[in-house]
């Protein structure tokens, strides 16, 4: 604990505003502490090889250079090819250890309609008066996580869409851990979505070499009237390290989310998409694949609030265990008095391929209206018998077959993925992975 | 081809087969008949390998292999093909890689070089016309979203692809309308040749309107009571199941 008091009082001074709001995220963090098993958010989960661990503020260029060389200049392009999804044409922001690259990223040719920076800049330079949003929508009081990242809000991603702006590329945010042992880093980003307008964005974390670091990321989203934003939350950290990420969304009415979360890193993983669904008929889908192997712990929680009526919300995520990986889900739906015609579907479907592998799911809903209708399910399994029977009749061996339906379960949610260079890749690595665990 | 003697299979404590006894040459078409609960679904499966069932007597000759000994995958690599009666539906994975790994797998036990995507895609249209399918269905997910028809279509397909020695069909024609069960049919006369054997498993004679049987057997509880040729169907037609039940365990070889 004192380690990050220590950080905290080390980072350069800021502007009024923002010295404010991590003063506040510091204090809500110090007197909240890291969860506990007690709390119900958490209770799948044990983030003690978090608490026993003592993180430092990862060194960036701009602290200077530490002990363990410089950073930034470590990571270079062609590492980062292989996570890119071979699109050039996407726009890309590239953050080493939570700074922003301008060496790395390549965003050209959005202006007009859409104002894209790093989130250090905006604070900088007081172009889009981030201090607009930031901290309003992400809720710390309750959450030590997000309090610690607000209390060391510094970079990320600032994305404003002026009312009726469509990009026409995904915008892919790439934040790229250099591995500095023990170290963390609290990306913070912050989209604005005026009404009307459209993009994709997608989150990959990712890193360059495997060691313990830690990645507590926040990300806040604003949707106005209309406005439809498709979201990727791609998590491929390291197997040794630690990840929390959470992604906290606010819908005006008629507007879309589309989210979709893939989570495969991390020895201990969780990811947060929240949303509240605030204003009439807006709708949101969230899908998500989780793998896990070896004696990772990955947890997904999503929330759905559905505050204004006549709001759909769909919901599937599928998980793959194996080894004596640990996967837990929890899918919150909180349906208000007011939200009449509510129309929730959630559903998630685990698959457990070895005897040690072990799933926690929770479906949650709180309904406090009459007329809705809201649907869940969870369903804990192995490979269907006569499935594998009906591809040994063709010649196929076990082995092959377990690949193959394994495959198949995963592709199922996979399939919901608009983005095409998205999908093949996934599936590209989704394939590639249960094939070779057969082999093994 | 294939010689069976006094069959003994079942699940669990439940003996279905209670001693089946047949003989299948290469060019022959059999047709297994009965009333529900006879057994002869169980017949299909047990040839094919279905783990499910148990064999607790008797022995199955293959080509002079021993049938038994040998997992499902590799009977099918050594030329058995069983088209369900109640084909599975793999959401996630396309007909063709399914079917293209199928043909893989079998081709590489056999000593064979593996064909590509687009080798293979000349190969299967052909096929195709053969069950008036299209090609589009290829990339849709394995029986995912098909009507009966189009499953037991998609059987005759995958047959038509995995060109096997020995054809087991399980209950073909179960849920289909004529058009769509004179398109199966043709597709298995097509398929018929001296070098290969069928066994058509069928509760009713209408398919044996199309295809023609040189044997048809009648099971019932779990034996072979009686045998003859494509007449016998023709009798059942008009006379039921009953009157056979009277009749005692019949040796049930063929001619």
């Amino acid at each position: 604990m004192e380690a990050y008091r220590a950080d905290f009082q080390r980072q350069p001074a800021a502007a009024e505003w923002l010295h404010a709001l991590r003063t506040h995220g510091m204090a809500r963090f110090e007197s909240l502490g890291f969860p506990t098993t007690k709390n119900e958010d958490w209770h799948f989960t044990s983030v003690a090889p978090i608490a026993e661990r003592t993180f430092r503020a990862a060194m960036t260029s701009k602290a200077g250079v530490s002990s363990e060389g410089s950073t930034a200049g470590m990571v270079a392009r062609a590492d980062l090819k292989r996570f890119t999804f071979d699109q050039p044409a996407w726009h890309s922001l590239v953050f080493v250890n939570g700074e922003f690259s301008e060496n790395l990223s390549s965003f050209a040719g959005l202006g007009g309609k859409v104002r894209v920076s790093s989130l250090a800049q905006a604070i900088r330079s007081g172009v889009g008066r981030p201090e607009r949003h930031l901290g309003k929508i992400a809720a710390f009081d309750k959450h030590a996580f997000t309090a610690l990242n607000t209390a060391f809000i510094r970079d990320g991603a600032f994305i404003e869409l002026q009312a009726d702006a469509v990009v026409d590329q995904p915008i892919h945010l790439i934040f790229v851990s250099e591995g500095q042992g023990e170290s963390i880093s609290h990306p913070r980003n912050l989209i604005v979505a005026a009404q009307n307008s459209r993009a994709t964005i997608i989150e990959s974390y990712i890193c360059i070499r495997d060691t313990p670091y830690f990645t507590n990321s926040v990300t806040e989203i604003s949707l106005g009237e209309g406005a439809r934003i498709d979201h990727y939350k791609i998590q491929r950290e390291s197997e040794k390290s630690f990840h929390v990420g959470t992604t906290q969304i606010r819908q005006a009415r008629d507007s879309q989310l589309h989210s979709f979360s893939f989570a495969v890193g991390g020895s201990l993983a969780r990811t947060n998409i929240y949303t509240t669904l605030e204003g009439n008929a807006a709708t949101c889908t969230l899908n998500g694949l989780y793998l896990a192997d070896g004696a990772q712990h990955i947890d997904n929680q999503t929330s759905i609030e559905h505050i204004a009526p006549n709001c759909p919300s769909h919901e599937i995520y599928k998980g793959v265990l194996d080894g004596r990986s640990h996967g837990v889900f929890n899918g919150k739906v909180y349906v208000h008095p007011e939200a009449q015609k509510t129309d929730g579907k959630q559903s998630n479907n685990n698959l457990l391929l070895s005897p040690t592998a072990r799933v926690d799911t929770k479906p949650q809903l709180e309904i406090f209206a009459d007329d809705v209708k809201c649907t869940h399910g969870a369903t804990i399994g192995r490979l269907d018998e006569i499935a594998m029977f009906y591809l040994n009749s063709r010649g196929i061996g076990p082995e092959m077959a377990r690949t193959l339906l394994t495959y198949a379960f995963a592709a199922d949610v996979l399939e919901t993925i608009e983005l095409e260079p998205m999908k093949s890749e996934l599936e590209r690595m989704v394939l590639a992975r249960f094939a070779s665990t057969a082999a093994a | 081809m294939l010689e069976i003697n006094d069959l003994h299979a079942g699940v669990g404590d439940r003996e279905i087969l209670k001693g089946v006894t047949l003989r299948v040459n290469a060019g022959e078409v059999h047709a297994i008949m009965g009333p529900n609960g006879s057994g002869k679904s169980t017949l299909a499966q047990v040839l094919a390998g279905n783990p499910s069932y148990e064999v607790t007597k008797g022995t199955v000759s293959y080509n002079g292999q021993n049938l038994l000994e040998l997992d499902a995958e590799v009977r099918a690599q050594n030329g058995i093909f069983l088209a369900f009666q109640y084909p599975v539906e793999i959401p996630g994975v396309s007909n063709a890689y399914f079917l293209r790994s199928a043909y893989n797998e079998i081709r590489k036990a056999n000593g064979m070089e593996e064909v590509d995507p687009l080798e293979f895609l000349d190969l299967v249209e052909e096929k195709l016309k053969l069950v008036d399918m299209d090609q589009a269905m290829l990339s849709r997910s394995v029986n995912q979203g098909f009507s009966g028809g189009e499953k037991k279509r998609n059987e005759i397909f995958q047959m038509a692809v995995l060109a096997p020695r020995l054809a087991i069909l399980d209950e073909t024609d179960s849920g289909l309308d004529i058009d769509a069960l004179r398109i199966v049919a043709q597709g298995v006369n097509t398929l018929r040749s001296p070098e290969n054997a069928t066994i058509v498993v069928t509760h009713y004679q209408r398919l044996l309107n199309y295809i023609i049987p040189d044997f048809v057997h009648v099971i019932s509880n779990g034996r072979i009571v009686k045998s003859g040729g494509k007449e016998l169907a023709l009798e059942l037609e008009e006379k039921g199941y009953d009157w056979l039940q009277d009749v005692g365990a019949g040796a049930g070889a063929a001619a």
